[in-house]
């Protein structure tokens, strides 16, 4: 069938490591409100997912756009300096995180899902906590930043 | 590997139940008086009840049948879990639970719902519930009904017996069934 888990299995089988993940990324004070956030949007994404592949990197990915999400809430106007690919435990496909690096989190995440993941943009606008149209507009404008970028290069 | 305190995951667990976004939401009764029960809910109500559940098999079932948010979420199934335990001691002789057949064939639905008059600590037969949906002749698919049925305990295949009083069979187990209808006075 689709190959995609009970959700008690694919949460079962990534609480930890997301957890460890949140921990290192955003403290431990703040990584107990991360988790809940990042698999709150992972169960509202996962009725839409088409395959069951890359699911940790899927969720890794999730829990990095929580960790943005929720420095964006509390310190509206600071820098972002949060770069999801920059670590050894990077969540994105490999091969398209060099590429990605210097794109906002958000547009980041819209192309690596897009098209490291391929999943489409009802799933992607869940799992960012947004919806599809701003995954599809954020996913676009990543993707002519990065036109622009290899024309200046 | 990071250990996940059980606090943390008892309130995502709870979240998940309250979010409105799980398929199923299901626990295990580890210690009612016929066994382990898995018990599910969906949005629209009770969808399973499962003696002896191996987890794995069951929420691929599930995940398969509902759609694969299937999470174990006790604090969903606690107005179940209370009315089991008020069966269990005696002290509930009526289920009054919303009922979720949708992925129950029709033919078996109208067996489950025949089924579902007959009162507790009574019983009848398999060639009498096969008369009351209309198909008289149909006592072994009416078994078949029984054997199939989601929600075992709940909807009480355990009252349906052969012409001859004998207890027949049950899917939860013959034992099982005996107790249920001691438990109901339907047996000496």
């Amino acid at each position: 069938m689709s190959g995609i888990p009970p959700f008690e299995l694919f949460y079962d089988s990534h609480k930890g490591e997301v957890l460890g993940f949140l921990r290192g990324r955003a403290g431990r004070d703040r990584a107990d409100d991360l988790f809940q956030e990042t698999f709150l949007r992972a169960l509202r994404a996962y009725g839409r997912l088409e395959h069951g592949e890359h699911l940790r990197a899927w969720v890794l990915t999730i829990a990095s756009n929580a960790i943005v999400d929720a420095a964006r809430r509390e310190r509206p106007t600071a820098e972002l300096t949060t770069d999801p690919a920059s670590e050894d435990d990077r969540p994105a496909v490999e091969e398209l995180a060099p590429l990605t690096d210097g794109l906002p989190p958000k547009e980041r995440a819209a192309v690596v899902l897009r098209y490291g993941y391929d999943l489409d943009y009802d799933a992607i606008g869940a799992a960012l906590g947004s919806n599809e149209q701003a995954a599809r507009q954020a996913a676009s404008a990543g993707v002519r930043r990065l036109r622009k970028e290899k024309k200046q290069r | 590997m990071t250990g996940v305190p059980t606090l943390l995951d008892e309130r995502f667990r709870t979240a998940a139940a309250a979010s409105g976004e799980l398929d199923v939401a299901y626990d295990v009764l580890e210690d009612t008086p016929v066994g382990p029960l898995l018990v599910g809910v969906s949005e629209r109500g009770l969808c399973r009840v499962h003696f002896d559940p191996e987890p794995e098999a069951e929420l691929d079932l599930l995940a398969r049948v509902f759609g694969p948010r299937v999470l174990r979420a006790p604090k969903a199934l606690d107005r179940v879990r209370r009315e089991l335990d008020e069966y269990f001691a005696g002290r509930r002789h009526a289920f009054d639970l919303e009922l979720d057949l949708r992925a129950t064939p029709e033919f078996h639905r109208r067996v489950l719902t025949e089924l579902n008059r007959v009162e507790y600590g009574h019983t009848t037969t398999y060639g009498t519930l096969a008369a009351q949906v209309g198909a008289p002749r149909a006592a072994r698919a009416v078994g078949t009904v029984m054997n199939r049925n989601p929600l075992p305990i709940v909807l009480p295949c355990h009252r349906v017996v052969g012409a001859n009083g004998s207890l027949t069979g049950y899917g939860g187990g013959l034992d099982r069934k005996e107790w249920l209808l001691r438990l109901e006075g339907a047996l000496l």
